[in-house]
């Protein structure tokens, strides 16, 4: 397993540990401004071809500069904070928001050497910096002092609440294969090391091996992020925005830089653990340009998923989510975790592994379809030929 | 000595888990009031447990000007009441005054307003499909999908009237001009595209699960309750009560083509959205048969109308069924060349009379989409 490459041996001249780590700082902030405005490009432009549109077009070449525009004009609003607002948690929510965004970077592999730093336990560290997100929305709810930001900040956290759970133990799952792999290679540990994680998918991407996992992992990243159908607590049609609606300027704007960053994390995680990172299809020997080119082509395709699932997916009620989370993602993850538990335990090969998972993403989809055609009852209307007829007191009042 | 202290029973006190009530002022500014309609929800949590509709932001006193207007010239406020279904109104306007005078409009001229008035439901059921899609959370695309197709009545509408909202284009005792030459054809062509728009919207958004979770059950309003609140068109029908003012007090020439009315089962939202789908097909069903049907020349203006209409005195209501129900004129004349008194019933504003009925006890995200599925215009009800 070779080591985070090291900046001074790339760059060639020797530098102090501080200066290491300000490089990778500056590294990851250039990357979350050019991946926010690359992104919310993209989706502008993605979304529109769903719609029917064509989407900006008239900032530089096929609008390529839109996002830049934005930037700039929100950068130069005025930053207005509501008079009866209070004043230190409106204003540190954005940092609550943004930080642990920013720190979720750092075990994130792009290629075999690199990330920011080598974690051993990055799959949990990821898990337990996303979980403090959340602070900052509630802050952000709760400081404005606008009922609709208050909705929306008490809606995210019981989102965040809800959908953490299953997240994790879909993850679990894979942690449980790896470390089933691991120790039959004589390893003990380091199942939690995403990039041992990414080097387990040499052959087999653990997408194959937990495709229930993949699904409901990818179900609590949509919820997680605030992306539809999970959007409740930005609702436009309900709360006009949630908890940053009374942001402007640029704390608005570093929301939206969170939103997006988290975004990409998510699907580089994803990528990560399910679909292989840099290794699969192509193995560990392929070179730094094609791991690198692997790592984004996955994340790209996964964010593509989540435009797509944006354009062609209404909202749940808030109700309904939790009610998804707890009795139906719940269960399942935990069969999944139980049913890989068993298997491992006696010795069981992969592809049952495989199999029952795949069994158990199937009844789930039926469930769920199932469930809806029942609720939906069939052809709930009925055609009458209209014929002239005359009004008749019992037709139109029936009951009395 | 010190009195014995008596130790008494510890006495179980019931605290309740005591919530406060918040009251949020939704609209008029807010995206999903349809326009600038306000309601005041209490909410107990995320539970809406009482609703305060208040209306009149678009008051504009079109009844009372039409009074200061001769008979034809206050046609051009029909077409800002309801603006989505403007010939539906204006059919409304001219069969009201032509049945006070007594002028009977020729049999082109009856044809080229029912395949305008029905194209228009279908236009104004499209732009409901969208902001109900919008309501219930679709990203923009089932608002941009019906609008696809809208743009191409529009288009349809402007080539026929050189407007593309406020038509102004029906006259007592027929039409202002002639419809341009490939008017059938460019019908028969619309009539085929929408079908495909319709089943695209169809496709989209009808069995989607979520919907159906969302939709289903929601906002249920009885056949009793929605006759009692004098709820009419498609809001009607999705309770259960097939009354089609097309076919119950027929006028016009509908009684020449066949069709059916939806009617739905239980009178939720779901079914308030199944129904205008299949109106839109029905309405499309009813065009096709007339623009076959329709006579291929002969005068679309009645003939020897007088130049100042100064109907006997009389009163009189015209009632039609416009895409959100009853649309109806109440015209009074005194002998002079304008009515002495005009009022528009217009559907809008009874069928909102259900909407606390219907709301309270829900979600908030519920709220919208039942006042969604209500199909509001505000132009109309505050006229």
């Amino acid at each position: 397993m070779p080591d985070a490459i090291v900046l001074s041996e790339f760059a060639g001249i020797g530098m102090p540990d501080w200066v290491d780590a300000l490089i990778r700082l500056v590294f990851i902030v250039a990357l979350m401004t050019i991946n926010a405005l690359a992104l919310i490009y993209l989706e502008r432009k993605v979304l529109a071809r769903f719609q029917a549109r064509v989407g900006p077009t008239r900032t530089g070449p096929v609008g390529i500069l839109q996002s830049a525009a934005d930037a700039l004009k929100l950068l130069t609003k005025e930053d207005v904070r509501p008079h009866s607002a209070d004043r230190w948690v409106f204003e540190l929510a954005v940092f609550f928001v943004f930080v642990p965004v920013f720190l979720m970077f750092i075990p994130i592999p792009f290629t075999e050497t690199w990330f920011i730093r080598d974690l051993e336990l990055g799959f949990l560290y990821v898990f337990a910096v996303l979980g403090l997100n959340i602070v900052g929305v509630i802050m952000a709810g709760w400081g404005s002092d606008n009922k609709y930001a208050l909705l929306g900040g008490i809606r995210a956290a019981a989102q965040a609440i809800s959908y953490e759970l299953p997240m994790l133990l879909a993850a679990a799952g894979v942690v449980m294969i790896a470390a089933g792999h691991l120790l039959d290679g004589g390893l003990v540990g380091g199942a939690l090391n995403l990039n041992t994680i990414v080097d387990q998918q040499r052959t087999t991407p653990y997408l194959l091996l937990q495709p229930l996992g993949f699904v409901i992992f990818m179900i609590g990243a949509l919820a997680e992020m605030h992306r539809p159908p999970f959007d409740m607590p930005v609702a436009e049609s309900e709360v006009v925005g949630g908890y940053f609606v009374e942001y402007s300027g640029i704390r608005w704007s570093m929301f939206f830089l969170a939103e997006y960053t988290g975004l990409f994390l998510m699907v580089m995680l994803g990528s990560t653990v399910f679909l292989g990172g840099w290794n699969f299809p192509f193995g560990e020997d392929a070179g730094l340009g094609l791991q690198i080119v692997l790592t984004l082509a996955k994340a790209s395709a996964l964010i593509f998923l989540l435009f797509w699932l944006r354009a062609m997916f209404p909202r749940l009620r808030i109700d309904q989510l939790m009610a998804f989370s707890w009795k139906v993602l719940l269960p399942f993850a935990l069969l999944q975790v139980l049913a890989n538990g068993v298997i491992l335990a006696y010795g069981g090969p992969d592809w049952v592994v495989a199999l029952v998972s795949l069994a158990l993403l199937v009844s789930l989809v039926a469930l769920i379809y199932v469930l809806m055609r029942t609720k939906a009852g069939g052809d709930s209307i009925h055609l009458e030929p209209a014929r002239p007829r005359l009004v008749t007191s019992t037709e139109v009042a029936p009951g009395d | 000595m010190a009195e014995q202290v008596v130790m008494t029973e510890p006495v179980a006190v019931e605290r309740e888990f005591q919530t406060v009530d918040m009251n949020i002022n939704m609209g008029p500014q807010h995206p999903s009031t349809h326009g600038v309609f306000r309601m005041v929800l209490t909410v107990d949590g995320e539970v809406v447990k009482d609703v305060i509709p208040y209306i009149g932001y678009l008051h504009r006193g079109a009844e009372k000007l039409s009074e200061a207007l001769d008979y034809r010239g206050s046609l051009g406020f029909q077409d800002r009441t309801d603006y989505l279904a403007a010939f539906c109104n204006e059919w409304v306007h001219v069969n009201a005054t032509e049945r006070l005078a007594g002028i009977e409009a020729p049999e082109r001229a009856e044809y080229v307003r029912l395949i305008l008035s029905e194209f228009n439901r279908v236009l104004s059921h499209l732009m409901f499909a969208g902001a109900f899609g919008t309501d219930v959370g679709f990203f923009g695309t089932a608002f941009t999908w019906a609008f696809k197709e809208r743009e191409l009545i529009q288009d349809f509408f402007e080539a026929v009237t050189g407007d593309r909202m406020m038509y102004n284009y029906f006259r007592v005792g027929g039409l202002a001009w002639e419809p341009h030459e490939t008017f059938v054809e460019d019908g028969h062509w619309l009539v085929e595209r929408l079908r495909a728009g319709v089943a695209d919207l169809d496709a989209l958004m009808t069995r989607n699960e979520i919907m159906i979770a969302r939709c289903r059950d929601v906002g249920v309003l009885s056949a009793e309750d929605a006759v009692n609140h004098g709820v009419t068109g498609p809001m009607l029908r999705a309770s259960g009560v097939a009354f089609d003012l097309r076919v119950d007090e027929p006028y016009s020439i509908y009684d020449r083509f066949e069709w059916d009315i939806p009617v739905g089962d239980r009178g939720d939202v779901y079914d308030r959205f199944l129904v205008r789908m299949e109106e839109m097909r029905q309405s499309l069903r009813i065009v096709e048969q007339a623009l076959d049907q329709m006579p291929g020349g002969g005068p679309i203006v009645a003939e020897g109308l007088p130049a100042r209409l100064r109907p006997a005195p009389a009163e009189i209501y015209q009632r039609q069924e416009g895409p959100r129900g009853e649309y109806g004129i109440y015209m009074v004349s005194d002998g002079s060349d304008k009515p002495w008194r005009m009022k528009v019933r217009s559907p809008c504003f009874h069928n909102l009379s259900a909407l606390k009925q219907m709301t309270i006890g829900s979600y908030i995200a519920d709220a919208v989409i039942i006042l969604g599925s209500v199909d509001i215009v505000l132009g109309e009800v505050d006229r």
